[in-house]
This record gives C-alpha cells, sequence and structure tokens, in this order.
C-alpha cells in the first residue's frame, strides 16, 4: 500500500482542508476550508506548496502519524506539543524528515490554542471537488471520502516542488502571525442590522467579554454570557452570510459563524469580525474566552494591509540554514 | 421568512456593509421582481466579475457581494453596481429552463400534507392541485447544497413553518412554509410541512453543476400516480 503518511491516531478531529470553496457558495456549499487560513498559508508557504494546497487541520490534541517517506513538512497554528520520534518539532519551521518517523501531538500548551496545520510538500491529495480538496465534515464530501481521518488511513502527497530541501530550516516571521493568546481580541464591524438591538444591547456588545459555548464546532460558535435583547421581533427575509458573521436568534445569544456556515441565513447579523481575526477565533475551543472590540471601516482597513502583508510574507533562515546556506553546504 | 409580495409593488434598495469585505445589497420589501433583478445581477457578476470581486450569493431579495477592500472600496463598488442594475433587465419571469419534478405526494412521503391542508382550510387533494398546478421560479439555493427556495406560492398555500422542527428530514422531501416552497437534498434537520417526496437528486458534488436546479429556473411539480393523494 503506497503513501506518504499513516494515521496511527487521529486525534479529537483531523481533517483535509484547504483554502475552501469560495465559488460553491452560489450553488449554497459553505465556503469550508482551513478555520485557520493565516496558519494554513503559512505552513504551505513553507514547504514550497501553492498557498491555499491542502493540508491537516489537526483539532486537540493525540493525534499520531508516521511518515512513511522523506519529507518537507511544517507544523503551524495551536502548539500541541509536537514531538518529532520524543524531540520536540520546532514549529513554523519547515522541517525534513527521514521516513519512518513518528509525529505526536500532546495536548495545547500555554492556555490557548486548538487546531494546528500540518503541510507536506506537494500538498495532501485528494480529490478536488467543487474547486477544493477540503473536507466538508457536515456535508459528507470532499478530502478524504467526506470524513474526519481514522486510525489506518494513508495519505498520499501531490508532486513536490522541484529543490523543496532547500527550504528546510526556513521559519515563519513572528512578525507575520495573529496575535495568538488566551481570551484574543476580535475587532469586528458592527452592522448590517445591528440597529435590531436595543441601545443597551448594543453598547456592551460593542466591548463585550464573551465565552464559546459547549456545542461550538466549525460550522460556528454560540457565544455565551451576555444575553441581547431586540429593540423588536426580527422576521428578515434570508440573505448571505460569511464565516466571521455575528448572528443573533430569538434567545439573544449570539452565533459567530466559522469556516463552514451555511451560505444563507435569517438572523440578524449585528457585526462581522474581521477576516484578519479569524485566526485567533479558529484557535478557540469551547469553554474560552474572546473579546470584541468594534472598529471601524478604516480601523479595518489598516488590518487587512497588514494581514495582506503576513499573507506575502517570505520565510526566514535561522541562522544555522543561513550559515550552511552561506558556506553552500546545501544541495 | 417574510412572505414574497406581489410583483408589481414598489421596491427600494438599501446597500449594506457587511463587515470590511462585503456589501449586502437588500430590496425591501421583498418582491418577486427584486428577486429577479438580484439573480440577474449575481449572474452578471459572476460572468464577468469586476476586478476585486471575489463572489455573489443571491438570496430572495438581496444579493451579498464579497469583495477585496485592498483591491476596491465600498465607494467604489456601489456605483458599479448601481450602473449594472441600471443597465440590466431582470431575469426573464417566464424562466427559459423548466424542470419538472416527480413527486409522490401524501402518506409516509408527505407526512403534514393532511394537517397542512386543515391549517389552510383545504382538502389534500386541493392542495395538491394547487401546489401542482403551476410554475414557479427557484428564488435562491441556501440552508445546505443545492437546497432550492421555489416560489412565491399562492395565497391560499401559505402557512408559518411548523411550531417544532424535525430533528432530521428525509431526502427528497419537498415541503411549504412561508409562501415558498422547497425540497430537502440530504437527510436534513428541518421546519417545513412535508407534503410528498421526490426521487431525483437534488446534489451531487461530483457533478457540474452540483445542483440540479439553478436559481432563476422554472420549476413544474407533477404528481407521480403512485402517491398516495394522486
Amino acid at each position: 500500500m503506497s503513501g506518504i503518511l499513516q494515521v496511527i491516531s487521529a486525534g479529537v478531529q483531523t481533517s483535509v482542508q484547504d483554502g475552501g470553496r469560495e465559488l460553491a457558495r452560489r450553488y449554497g456549499v459553505p465556503r469550508g476550508g482551513a478555520m485557520d487560513l493565516l496558519a494554513l498559508v503559512a505552513a504551505n508557504r513553507l514547504v514550497g506548496n501553492p498557498a491555499n494546497a491542502a493540508a491537516l487541520e489537526i483539532s486537540g490534541g493525540g493525534a499520531i502519524f508516521t511518515l512513511l517517506r522523506p519529507t518537507l513538512l511544517a507544523l503551524t497554528g495551536a502548539d500541541l506539543g509536537a514531538e518529532l520520534d520524543g524531540r520536540p518539532l520546532r514549529p513554523w519551521v519547515a522541517e525534513l524528515v527521514s521516513a519512518g518517523t513518528t509525529l505526536t501531538m500532546s495536548a495545547r500548551r500555554g492556555g490557548w490554542g486548538a487546531r494546528a496545520y500540518l503541510a507536506l510538500a506537494g500538498g495532501i491529495e485528494v480529490p478536488c471537488l467543487l474547486g477544493a480538496r477540503a473536507t466538508y465534515l457536515a456535508g459528507g464530501f470532499g478530502g478524504l471520502q467526506g470524513r474526519a481521518l481514522r486510525a489506518g488511513d494513508r495519505l498520499e502527497v501531490g508532486t513536490a516542488p522541484q529543490r523543496c530541501w532547500s527550504l528546510a530550516g526556513g521559519q515563519w516571521p513572528a512578525h507575520a502571525r495573529p496575535a495568538y493568546g488566551a481570551t484574543p481580541t476580535l475587532r469586528f464591524i458592527p452592522g448590517p442590522y445591528d440597529q435590531a438591538l436595543e441601545p443597551d444591547s448594543l453598547a456592551v456588545l460593542r466591548t463585550a467579554t464573551l465565552r464559546v459555548g459547549p456545542t461550538s464546532n466549525r460550522i460556528g460558535y454560540r457565544l455565551e454570557g451576555l444575553p441581547l435583547r431586540f429593540t423588536q421581533p426580527q422576521s428578515l427575509p434570508s440573505f448571505g452570510v460569511l464565516p466571521g458573521a455575528i448572528q443573533v436568534p430569538p434567545d439573544g445569544n449570539p452565533i459567530l459563524l466559522m469556516a463552514e456556515a451555511q451560505t444563507v441565513g435569517g438572523y440578524p447579523v449585528v457585526g462581522v469580525v474581521i477576516t484578519p481575526d479569524l485566526p485567533l477565533a479558529a484557535q478557540l475551543l469551547p469553554g474560552d474566552s474572546l473579546r470584541l472590540a468594534a472598529i471601524d471601516q478604516d480601523e479595518a482597513h489598516a488590518a487587512q494591509h497588514l494581514w495582506a502583508s503576513w499573507l506575502t510574507a517570505e520565510p526566514e533562515l535561522d541562522d544555522w540554514s543561513a550559515q550552511l546556506a552561506l558556506s553552500g553546504a546545501l544541495p | 421568512m417574510t412572505t414574497p409580495r406581489s410583483e408589481h409593488e414598489p421596491f427600494a434598495w438599501r446597500w449594506l456593509p457587511f463587515g470590511a469585505a462585503a456589501l449586502l445589497l437588500e430590496a425591501t420589501p421583498a418582491t418577486p421582481l427584486a428577486n429577479r433583478l438580484v439573480l440577474a445581477l449575481a449572474d452578471q457578476l459572476a460572468a464577468a466579475p469586476p476586478d476585486g470581486v471575489s463572489g455573489a450569493v443571491p438570496a430572495i431579495s438581496s444579493l451579498l457581494v464579497t469583495f477585496d477592500p485592498l483591491q476596491i472600496s465600498l465607494a467604489q463598488l456601489r456605483p458599479l453596481i448601481e450602473r449594472l442594475l441600471a443597465e440590466l433587465e431582470p431575469a426573464p419571469d417566464r424562466p427559459a429552463r423548466i424542470v419538472t419534478i416527480p413527486v409522490r405526494y401524501g402518506g409516509a412521503d408527505g407526512p403534514d400534507l393532511e394537517t397542512a391542508a386543515q391549517l389552510l382550510g383545504l382538502s389534500p387533494h386541493e392542495l395538491v392541485a394547487l401546489h401542482s398546478g403551476q410554475i414557479y421560479r427557484v428564488m435562491m439555493l441556501g440552508f445546505a447544497p443545492g437546497f432550492p427556495y421555489i416560489g412565491p406560492l399562492p395565497t391560499a398555500l401559505r402557512l408559518p413553518r411548523r411550531s417544532t422542527p424535525r430533528s432530521a428530514v428525509a431526502a427528497g422531501s419537498v415541503a411549504i412554509a412561508a409562501g415558498l416552497t422547497g425540497i430537502y437534498p440530504a437527510r436534513l434537520p428541518g421546519g417545513w410541512h412535508l407534503i410528498g417526496r421526490t426521487d431525483l437528486t437534488m446534489f451531487d458534488p461530483m457533478a457540474d453543476p452540483p445542483a440540479l436546479l439553478a436559481a432563476g429556473d422554472g420549476v413544474r411539480f407533477v404528481a407521480e400516480a403512485n402517491g398516495v393523494v394522486p
């Protein structure tokens, strides 16, 4: 049996994800793809893949993989205490590993983090459906047979980029990463239906601290701790929604829509978290807290500029690799 | 969901920023003409996307346009869409393509047919005759991949949603609520009244296009002879 990565244990949940299906939204298919798009892009670019290539989204601890062939890999996103054959794996760094190496995830460290992203040179090779390789878990298609990985699965990669080995040791610059940490601040632009809320509710929402509810998943997070009140009963015709939208159902407990959210919704959307802060949301688990911060379009625009610079950042060679490169010792 | 209005009722566009990278263009009130304009605009934006515009998701009476704010600003996008709207012909009232949906009405395939008929003051036969008696349009896809919102239904078939939604509705179920009719493409939770079922595959991710119905298509329901209520 061929393959480059064998799943010994899939941990809490591991699935194949990429940049998602933006163009399939018109058929009612969620964008889906990686929850933390910055971590996906960084992992791919560290190993020389196209930015949105398919990688593994590893949620929570307990995952164990064996690499069956030598490869260049990078692990980004949450620090889940990854080890290669018992030695700590440097996160956000492209690493060459030899055949037979075992990669294990223990549990999150530093009091934050939910999802790590593992990219292999060449990208995970699964069928491309509706423009993407992402697993749509609720819809049961994409990725590997439309499901999360389980023990015994073997994955193959596409053709590795030429001379990708020379990327080994490259590190994703710290200045091109989101401000990961416990109780992150998610910046949002109020509207379009924020006026549906009572003025008091609206004022509190602008700086609220909320807790991620127990039923939260890739579709969305139920946010607890602040029941919002409406000025009047709301009945809106369904309209298009996006990941990042904060919608409020009749019970007043807001829902933050995430990657696998449906394409339309009928609950009033009272604010939309800006794209650059969605990676911070992606790293929350049920029980974690977050802060909201209302901003205006100008602030959002500045954040979008920074976001674009993160996505296009160049990996940096660490001292050891740089010395090797200078000495001409790299193959 | 509000009930669709009459064709000729006037409506106004509202331009609602939706975060930093999307614009919600919304018609109030939601009229069938607004829906046909929204569908035409979505097609136009998909066929020839202006620089910086990454997608457009049409709904009953609104269009969510996503864009890259570093390429085009809200202030630039609005006049561009206004110009398109002024030039566009709405999607035709008589759709170019009409898809026939064979339905087994009633019985185990349509467990709510009797109660829905009762609520509407009709006999099950009258309900089926009304439902299958005309050509509707797909007003949007959403809720789940390939789920069509079809309408508007005649006034005599307008019902609110069931007070208690079901946690699982069988794939292919044909349902009515809120002045619309829909077809569940997969086993899903649902709150509409189930009046029948079709064997057609509504969504297949391997197919191109993946959804049997597209927004703007015409739809005709036909009672199958082996339904409980033919």
